[in-house]
């Protein structure tokens, strides 16, 4: 059983502004039959450019009808141009957080919302081209790379949860893996660029490095039931601690120098020295 | 902890099933003064050791099989892997497998990874389904090849209620010298089954399916059967499984098994009267509503009702506003992307497939519930559909 939060069972339960506007200003379609999951949203606009009215029809579980739900009363009142800096960050957020499986239905209101948005504009989506990477749920290769920019993803798993890619046969596993490292590496690239002379200062550091250990290295670790913690930072010296299976491990210091400081060097600052507080 | 069962209308007795009260009884002795171990010497463990012997002799009763055939495990998971491996052991040149596309994940995962078992490359022939969910013999005898190391067919399939000819195939395997196993999970308990007129080699079960608590199961194995264990440790059931005994699960599955043997009658004509109930109310009552599954040759208590363009979990979420209990094939609910790979081996159309919901009852069901059900279900599906960009209103 998933664990829903109050507001996305309210919604789910008593959804609201169902139904389809005659004559709508835009219409947004995305999903299908096949996928398990499809939102219809009409908007209608008035002259001044703001969101007057909004109803959806969804096809799908309760956290894709809730996440509609939400956001038509999330869009309704906005101006077009509010509306189009919506993420599915702020969907999710609406509804209290929705478990990570099932981030991909805050994305479908975010694609039907930007659809919509395009068709009242009488512009094409440059999301429907590129190449298609998954076939099972016709995810594209932009549709991916966006969503790893946007919600910093950085695992294959992650963007199976986001975008559904990859949730089907599983066979554009190695390209997706692809993308990922093709993607992140080129935010780092970007990211290191303007800022090669300045220094992180230590608080900036630790918040990296915290949320490096959180993101990608305890889960990795607590798989062989191990765990790690972040005991200080001085200058380029991090000291951690190995707690549970990881702890008296034979190798614990390979674990540290070949996973631990690579990953912190890669993704914080490369310069990084991991050392094991004993 | 109250978690409401009085309350429940409880119809996912595939997924599992509720102790039954004299099953609770049986067993409270051992989880009491009992306590001994029924390897000791002294008779205090004896007389434990005993008690198991009696369950022993209680399960082979209800599969009509000699007491020393039953091997007694922690799950249906253990007995298809001890099943399997262990033919592979045997005829470790055999690198043929046969099972099928529809079996469940204890079978269907142990078969798709094979190779990282046991170090070599296996061929596996998964059986295709038709439409109704059942298999062609042809084939599967075509299938059937000098170097099958084993075969491994599903007594009753747990989404549909589905039932295989595992008899009939296991006659075909034993011509030419091939091991048979079959995962009668879903089975036992809810049809007649007699090993002493077939020549079913292996065959699992698990307890929790049949009013027994969870964390028991069994193997049965034919006597003259090769058999390797899977679990090597002391001289428990006579050197085919390691561990000291989960004793009192042990006794409840013996009582639980004379249990069912006394309710197989009421299994297949009061609790299938509800069922077909159950399944013509709403199939009647419910357009753009279909059954998954052949309709004759299935278990008594299993209906697999698709209700177009509308998606399973947010029917089962509704449904439990009412309490009612039941599961879904649909994606979302199986924590994959994907419809469940039974409905998808049938070629169910994706329309259904994600709308698919399995009653299964037992015999704790009652006419009052099911008629709860169908005043419920009608409502539930149309206001969904209310909200589905592909229902039309005039369809």
């Amino acid at each position: 059983m998933w664990e829903y939060t109050d507001k996305v069972q309210q919604h789910f339960m008593n959804p609201q502004n169902v139904g389809e506007l005659e004559n709508p200003s835009g219409t947004g379609d995305v999903g299908s039959l096949s996928c398990g999951d499809a939102l219809k949203l009409t908007i209608k606009v008035d002259d001044n450019g703001i969101i007057t009215d909004a109803k959806f029809k969804t096809f799908g579980c309760a956290s894709a009808i809730a996440s509609s739900s939400v956001l038509t009363e999330i869009i309704k009142g906005m101006s077009i141009e509010e509306a189009s800096k919506i993420t599915n960050e702020d969907i999710a957020e609406a509804l209290g957080g929705l478990p990570k499986e099932k981030m991909h239905c805050s994305v479908m209101g975010r694609e039907a919302l930007e659809a919509a948005i395009a068709d009242y504009k009488g512009v094409i989506l440059p999301m429907a081209e590129g190449e298609v990477v998954c076939e099972c749920f016709g995810v594209t290769d932009l549709e991916i790379i966006r969503a790893i920019k946007e919600s910093d993803l950085r695992s294959v798993e992650e963007i199976t949860n986001f975008t559904k890619a990859g949730g089907g046969c599983g066979k554009c596993e190695d390209r997706l893996r692809e993308i990922l490292q093709q993607t992140v590496e080129g935010i780092a690239a970007e990211k290191s660029k303007p800022h090669k002379d300045q220094r992180m200062t230590t608080l900036q550091k630790i918040k990296k490095i915290e949320q490096v250990l959180e993101r990608e290295i305890r889960p990795t670790l607590k798989k062989d039931g191990g765990d790690i913690e972040l005991v200080d930072v001085d200058g380029d010296f991090v000291t951690v601690s190995l707690r549970g299976a990881c702890s008296g491990c034979q190798s614990s210091r390979t674990t540290l120098k070949e996973y631990v400081e690579k990953k912190l060097r890669e993704q914080v600052v490369d310069t990084l020295i991991v050392e094991e507080d004993k | 902890m109250n978690c409401g069962s009085d309350k429940v209308i409880y119809m996912d007795n595939n997924a599992t099933t509720r102790i039954a009260p004299e099953v609770v009884d049986a067993m409270m002795p051992f989880l009491t003064d009992c306590y001994g171990n029924p390897s000791s010497m002294h008779t205090f463990g004896g007389m434990v050791g005993r008690a198991i012997e009696q369950a022993r002799a209680q399960v082979a009763d209800l599969l009509g099989a000699d007491p020393e055939e039953i091997v007694f495990t922690s799950c249906g998971t253990e007995s298809d892997s001890t099943a399997i491996l262990s033919a592979l052991q045997t005829y470790p040149e055999n690198r043929h497998v046969i099972t099928t596309r529809v079996e469940h994940p204890a079978v269907k995962n142990l078969c798709e990874s094979l190779t990282q078992l046991t170090g070599h490359k296996h061929r596996v022939t998964r059986l295709m389904v038709d439409a109704d969910g059942l298999l062609d013999m042809d084939s599967y005898k075509k299938a059937l090849s000098d170097d099958t190391a084993i075969i491994s067919i599903m007594w009753a399939n747990n989404e549909t209620g589905v039932i295989f000819p595992v008899e009939e195939m296991a006659a075909m395997a034993r011509e030419r010298g091939i091991l048979f196993h079959t995962d009668a999970v879903q089975a036992v308990g809810k049809i007649p089954i007699n090993m002493r007129e077939n020549n079913i080699d292996f065959l699992s079960l698990s307890g929790h399916k049949l009013h027994a608590p969870k964390g028991v199961g069994v193997l049965y194995v034919r006597k003259g059967t090769p058999f390797v264990p899977f679990l090597n440790g002391g001289h428990q059931e006579r050197g085919r499984r390691g561990g000291t005994e989960n004793v009192a699960s042990i006794i409840g599955l013996g009582r639980a098994c004379e249990l069912a043997g006394q309710s197989l009658e009421d299994e297949n004509t009061r609790v299938k009267a509800l069922r077909d109930k159950l399944e013509k109310g709403l199939l009647s009552t419910i357009p753009k509503s279909m059954l998954n599954g052949h309709p004759e040759k299935r278990l008594p208590n299993t209906s697999n009702i698709s209700f177009e363009f509308v998606e399973g979990e947010a029917i089962l979420l509704h449904m439990d506003r009412y309490n009612i209990c039941a599961s879904s094939g649909s994606a979302c609910t199986s924590g994959s992307l994907e419809p469940s790979h039974v409905m998808r081996a049938m070629g169910v159309p994706f329309t259904a497939a994600h709308g698919s919901i399995r009653f299964s009852l037992s015999i704790y069901n009652t006419e009052e519930e099911v008629d709860l059900v169908l005043d419920k279900m009608p409502a539930i599906i149309a206001n969904l559909r209310k909200l589905s960009p592909f229902w039309k209103e005039d369809e």
